[in-house]
């Protein structure tokens, strides 16, 4: 079967030349063709793949393709080298699967684009960057997809480019990645300095000999890990970039933004979690950075108008759900919920791009409504994707995924009660907003009329999407419902088992706690939203300037601006002359001065010369007789 | 005198009596090998190179008016002073030393020789070298006469192309002179 | 008070301000030239001067050098005053100004 595995990325990239060179001439469906049907292939290989590895275990849990020596210099040796284990085929069944959904959905949502090629060849490059970084053997080659995927998220977060402000997204979006990319790479070189080697079979099997526990070195090493994934996954100190990213089209919103590329560093650190196991203190910042970013995101959430800003500022939310799970521990809960929430983010993004377009690509949400009884099946995807987001009980795959998070992060051998209530803090919140989301949206009166029904091949993926968003939680139940555990048992080939806490409560207080709360959270949504939506809110001033910081996210861009931009502005202002070229054009300038000086007395004159000559020896004689 | 004669004719002339009386001191002074190389080399072999030379460049009466209009007051007086003030420290410094009186003992060309080819072997093959640089230099510089070589050259050669080709043989005569001298 | 040895020196002083003076005042660059043998003239008769103070054949050998050295710089100084009458028609050493910066 493994003869297989470089099918998977061939064919995007395939698709990408194809278009990328030849684009302009080609036909729209001949263009949709390529462009979906490449990644329809690959998911159709990834499946294939998938049942194959399902039913008969390959050797060691890995299907291991070496495909050529990329370059070899001293000790180190960097091998295109394709490696698929239970991990990554849960990567790449979700990057190919819901990639060819949303390239389907793509296919009719851009058509009346005039970049049709360009789109489908960026999405494709994307793809193949995805699959690269999650299929890749080493560090060297999953650091060239990461910085593809971070490449293709520029291209398409300003794919739109003649507009100036997605353009200064575009650049955000990439100079705030490319902070944690810079700290990733650093930590790639920290670490190949420090075990040898840069493969990561390698390096997971030499680090528990290599490092001691908690020693400076992998501590160093893995916060510097930890910061790529930061950067990427748009977590707390660097989650800025990825609200202003949904300047984007909304499929590219779906599927980088919201399905696979943010979860990049999900999947570095779960793949990692060799290293991040070594270093408890790591483990702890991930848990409380994804806490933080879980309940801030969430906040913001709650404020926003644009259903783009409150999906992107969710999407950060429930990355904060992952972030916390990898941090107390519980990996398989993180990539439970990393498969579940692409399933129903992409979803709600693909619907919210059907609402903007037919409301003649209207953002705000207090400019629609009453969009139930008229696009019913948007309605009834979009319902299927919210109750998954905001984690429904039994209903919702969202539900069990979050429920197994919110349970570790309690009873998780690092777990904390403190996290637990944040966690759930973020759950009821994330209730709230979605709540408010769907009242606005779909109830009340009609603001915008609608403009078009969507297409056939954009329902198909809605459907299939909502779909999974129901049914996906259920190959994986709590211990105390059902003993079905098919994800977990899946990952844990790869993954350690979560550490539980020796004496718990009861599992089921927990999750009834977490059921109320969410429902807690529609409760009060509705209350508040139905009928009269986002009236309240403008009422009292104090509740307004409350908004005003949540809709700019906490304000953080502010605060980056103070901090960084505006100091960076006055040095260059003040460097405007540079001021260290000032000292050596001054050097400079001092000697031409002298230049022009001296070249006055080296006139040609000969006389004039004698006379200087004279003039030194009587000085000389004169000091002479003088002393 | 020689300094301020307005025609070289008469400045070399006066040249050559310096150069005679130079010979003389230096005879009183109990070194005769020295003065008669004065006296040969200086008073005959450089004084007639001049001579060639101007004779070569036709100086004549109107060279002695352009020179009698270089030469003003305002020309020479700075000069004149400053080398006045050098003189008068030189002479100062003199007079400052030590003042035992002097022997003066007739130093015999035997033990001159003996010396130069002694302890200043080295300084005679470097003067052999200069000697040498200097013949090729004047050479070369002379050869290249007759050739157009500059741009100011381009308007002006023609009629002084036969001097100019007798006279690179002078200098190395001279040089030879001086090494036969010695 | 007033012996040989300081009397010559003073004579090759006095001879060495004039070369000197010479020097500095002509324009011509024969005349130069003729100035500066006299200086070198001076040096030279300093020279023995001392040679014979000190009763050593060393000032008379230092005198020998001067005057290789003054038969080599003449006979190039001249030809250099031929060629340089030739192309630019003057001996003027205020006009020879090319090599100025």
């Amino acid at each position: 079967m493994h003869q297989l595995l470089p099918y998977i990325p061939a064919f995007p990239i395939l698709g990408f030349l194809v278009l990328s060179l030849f684009g302009r001439k080609l036909s729209k469906p001949v263009i949709a063709t390529i462009g979906a049907g490449t990644v329809c292939l690959s998911a159709l290989i990834t499946i294939i793949l998938g049942f194959s590895f399902l039913q008969t275990e390959p050797p060691g849990g890995v299907y291991d393709q070496l495909l050529w020596s990329w370059f070899s210099v001293g000790n180190l040796s960097v091998d295109i080298d394709l490696r698929v284990d239970a991990l990554t085929l849960v990567f790449i069944f979700i990057i190919t699967f819901v990639g060819a959904l949303i390239h389907i959905y793509s296919a009719f949502f851009m058509w009346h684009d005039g970049d049709y090629a360009r789109f489908f060849a960026s999405m494709n490059l994307f793809v193949c960057s995805m699959l690269l970084l999650v299929m890749a053997d080493n560090l060297v080659l999953m650091y060239l997809g990461w910085e593809g995927v971070g490449l293709c998220s520029y291209l398409l977060i300003g794919f739109w480019y003649e507009v100036p402000s997605n353009c200064r997204a575009a650049n955000k979006a990439f100079l705030i990645t490319r902070i944690g990319d810079t700290a990733l790479l650093i930590g790639l070189f920290l670490l190949f300095k420090e075990v040898g080697t840069l493969n990561i079979s390698g390096i997971l099997h030499q680090a528990p000999d290599q490092f001691a526990t908690g020693s400076s070195n992998i501590v160093l090493i893995t916060i510097l890990l930890l910061a790529g994934g930061m950067g990427k996954s748009a977590q707390l100190p660097l989650q800025t970039w990825l609200p202003d990213a949904m300047a984007g089209p909304s499929p590219v919103s779906a599927l980088i933004h919201a399905a696979t590329m943010v979860t990049a560093g999900v999947y570095l650190i779960a793949r990692m979690h060799v290293l991040f196991q070594l270093s408890p203190v790591t483990m702890v910042i991930i848990a409380i950075i994804g806490a933080l970013t879980l309940f801030v995101a969430g906040c913001s959430a709650l404020a926003q108008t644009d259903i783009k800003r409150i999906l992107a500022y969710s999407t950060i939310s429930q990355i904060g759900y992952m972030f916390l799970a990898l941090g107390v521990g519980a990996w398989s809960a993180a990539i439970f919920h990393f498969f579940t929430h692409a399933f129903f983010k992409a979803l709600l993004f693909l619907a919210a791009g059907v609402v903007i377009e037919a409301l003649h690509h209207e953002h705000n949400i207090f400019m629609m409504g009453g969009l139930r009884k008229r696009m019913p099946v948007v309605f009834i995807t979009f319902l299927a994707g919210a109750a998954a987001l905001s984690a429904l009980p039994l209903v919702s795959a969202g539900f069990f995924s979050k429920d197994a998070i919110l349970w570790y992060s309690f009873s998780a051998a690092n777990g904390n009660p403190l996290l637990w209530l944040m966690a759930l803090a973020g759950a009821f919140i994330t209730a709230l907003y979605t709540t408010r989301l769907m009242l606005v949206v779909f109830w009340g009166e009609t603001r915008t009329p609608v403009h078009r029904q969507p297409g056939q091949g954009m329902v198909i993926p809605l459907v299939v999407l909502a779909f999974l968003s129901v049914t996906a939680g259920f190959i994986e139940w709590p211990h105390n419902m059902l003993h079905l555990t098919l994800f977990s048992a899946h990952v844990q080939k790869v993954l350690p088992e979560t550490l539980l806490k020796t004496t718990l409560p009861s599992e089921s207080l927990f999750q009834l706690i977490a059921a109320l709360v969410t429902l807690a959270g529609v409760f009060l949504g509705y209350i508040l939203y139905y009928g009269k939506p986002g009236i309240r809110w403008q009422q009292s001033p104090a509740l307004a300037g409350i908004r005003e910081f949540l809709f700019g996210g906490w304000k953080f861009d502010q605060l980056y601006n103070f901090l960084f931009v505006k100091p960076f502005v006055f040095i260059t202002r003040i460097n405007k002359s540079d001021v260290i070229d000032k000292m050596y054009n001054g050097i400079a300038q001092a000697g031409l001065r002298l230049n022009s000086w001296f070249s006055v007395s080296q006139n040609g004159s000969l006389r004039l010369y004698i006379v200087g000559v004279l003039a030194g020896i009587l000085f000389i004689i004169t000091l002479q007789l003088l002393l | 005198m020689v300094i301020t004669r307005f025609h070289p004719v008469h400045a070399l002339l006066y040249l050559a009596v310096s150069f005679l009386s130079v010979g003389m001191i230096f005879l009183s002074l109990g070194a005769p090998f020295v003065a008669a190389l004065e006296v040969i080399v200086y008073a005959g072999a450089i004084i007639v190179l001049f001579i060639f030379v101007v004779m070569m460049l036709n100086l004549g009466r109107e060279t002695a008016h352009q020179e009698k209009e270089w030469l003003k007051p305002k020309v020479w007086l700075l000069p004149s002073a400053l080398v006045l003030v050098l003189l008068a420290e030189m002479i100062i410094l003199l007079f400052t030393d030590s003042k035992q009186p002097m022997q003066v003992a007739v130093v015999d060309p035997r033990k001159l020789a003996l010396s130069l080819y002694g302890e200043y072997i080295i300084a005679v093959e470097l003067t052999g070298f200069l000697l040498m640089a200097g013949i090729v230099g004047a050479a070369h510089i002379g050869k290249h006469m007759h050739t157009p070589m500059h741009r100011f050259l381009q308007n002006g050669h023609g009629e002084k192309e036969k001097a100019k080709q007798t006279r690179p043989p002078e200098p190395v005569s001279n040089e030879q002179t001086v090494l036969h001298d010695r | 008070m007033i012996d040989s040895a300081h009397m010559v020196l003073m004579v090759a002083t006095v001879l060495f301000a004039l070369g000197l003076v010479g020097v500095l005042t002509r324009k011509n660059v024969v005349f130069m030239l003729i100035s500066v043998e006299i200086m070198l003239n001076a040096a030279g008769l300093a020279f023995v001067a001392a040679g014979s103070k000190w009763q050593q054949p060393d000032g008379q050998v230092m005198f020998l050098f001067i005057l290789a050295m003054a038969a080599a710089e003449v006979s190039i100084g001249l030809a250099l005053v031929l060629q340089i009458y030739h192309q630019h028609k003057t001996l003027d050493v205020d006009r020879l100004k090319e090599l100025r910066d």
